[in-house]
């Protein structure tokens, strides 16, 4: 019986809103820059996932291609925050996201 | 069948996604959220976008988080974050309520609008759809798809990485003492 059930568009959004809602908690609780940075990534994941389901919702592959572009951009983006992450905590060693404040007004 | 495959990766998706934001060392995390990008893998094929499930292994779990690891053990392991202090009081209920909101605005405005999606005109051409005959009809499409509607898109795509790598490059380079000596005179 339960085998007729099958899992329709609105539960695979709802997961990703799932997805979407715990990545922005991690990214508003964590104070490491890197697990902010995976929490991103969590929030990416959860468009692509909202992405692919449209396309096979919609029957466009379109939802895919996109879907394709942002795993480009979502590299590209980590290959420079990184960088970036990299060299501020050679500067400050062990220094967490409260400790830059170096812009603060 | 479907039904047991969306169940195997939701726990896999949301049992990392929490592995994520509850580990106080950054390892784990990175560990984690290899688990939630398995299930997003899962969940592609479970779609049928194979090509976007095998990427996305590749790209996530193969490069992404190997550079997170990396990022990690260069700048020492022993770096665990201590999750009982709390720098401002109301952060964590603030943060709470706040993803309490996101999830129960987008789950009710999904569930609002599921009968909308069903009176709307479906696309009778399911292109998604595997072809038993042609079983890399998915790689085909989208190949099909990302090479001629989105050709331009795909040439951007390169600059950027190009960008990305040469920033990085400058970003992550101690400038030489030669250089120092240089910028002093």
């Amino acid at each position: 019986m339960i085998a007729v059930v099958q899992p329709t568009t609105t539960w695979y959004l709802i997961l990703a809103a799932v997805l979407f809602g715990i990545g922005t908690v991690g990214v508003m609780v964590r104070r490491n820059p890197l697990v902010m940075f995976m929490c991103v990534e969590l929030m990416l994941n959860a468009v692509n996932l909202t992405f692919v389901a449209f396309a096979r919702k919609m029957g466009d592959i379109g939802g895919q291609t996109i879907v394709f572009f942002v795993m480009v951009v979502a590299a590209a983006e980590v290959v420079v925050g990184l960088g970036i992450i990299v060299s501020i905590l050679r500067r400050k060693p062990g220094a967490t996201a409260d400790d830059l404040a170096a812009l603060k007004g | 069948m479907e039904l047991v495959v969306f169940i195997a990766a939701a726990a896999m998706i949301i049992g990392g996604a929490v592995g994520v934001i509850v580990r106080p060392h950054p390892v784990h995390a990175a560990l984690s959220l290899i688990l939630t990008l398995f299930g997003v893998a899962v969940t592609f094929i479970a779609q049928r976008a194979d090509f976007l499930a095998a990427a996305q292994v590749i790209v996530y779990a193969g490069a992404i988080v190997v550079l997170f690891l990396f990022v990690i053990m260069l700048l020492g392991v022993d770096s665990s974050e201590n999750l009982r202090i709390e720098p401002f009081k109301v952060q964590r209920p603030l943060a709470a309520i706040v993803g309490a909101g996101v999830i129960g605005l987008v789950t009710a405005a999904v569930v609002a609008s599921r009968k909308v999606a069903t009176v709307a005109p479906q696309v009778s051409a399911d292109v998604t759809a595997v072809n038993p005959v042609e079983h890399d009809s998915n790689i085909r499409t989208l190949a099909r798809d990302l090479f001629s509607d989105h050709v331009l898109a795909f040439e951007l795509t390169s600059v950027l990485l190009v960008i990305a790598v040469v920033g990085t490059v400058l970003l992550a380079r101690r400038p030489s003492r030669l250089q120092l000596d240089g910028a002093a005179q």
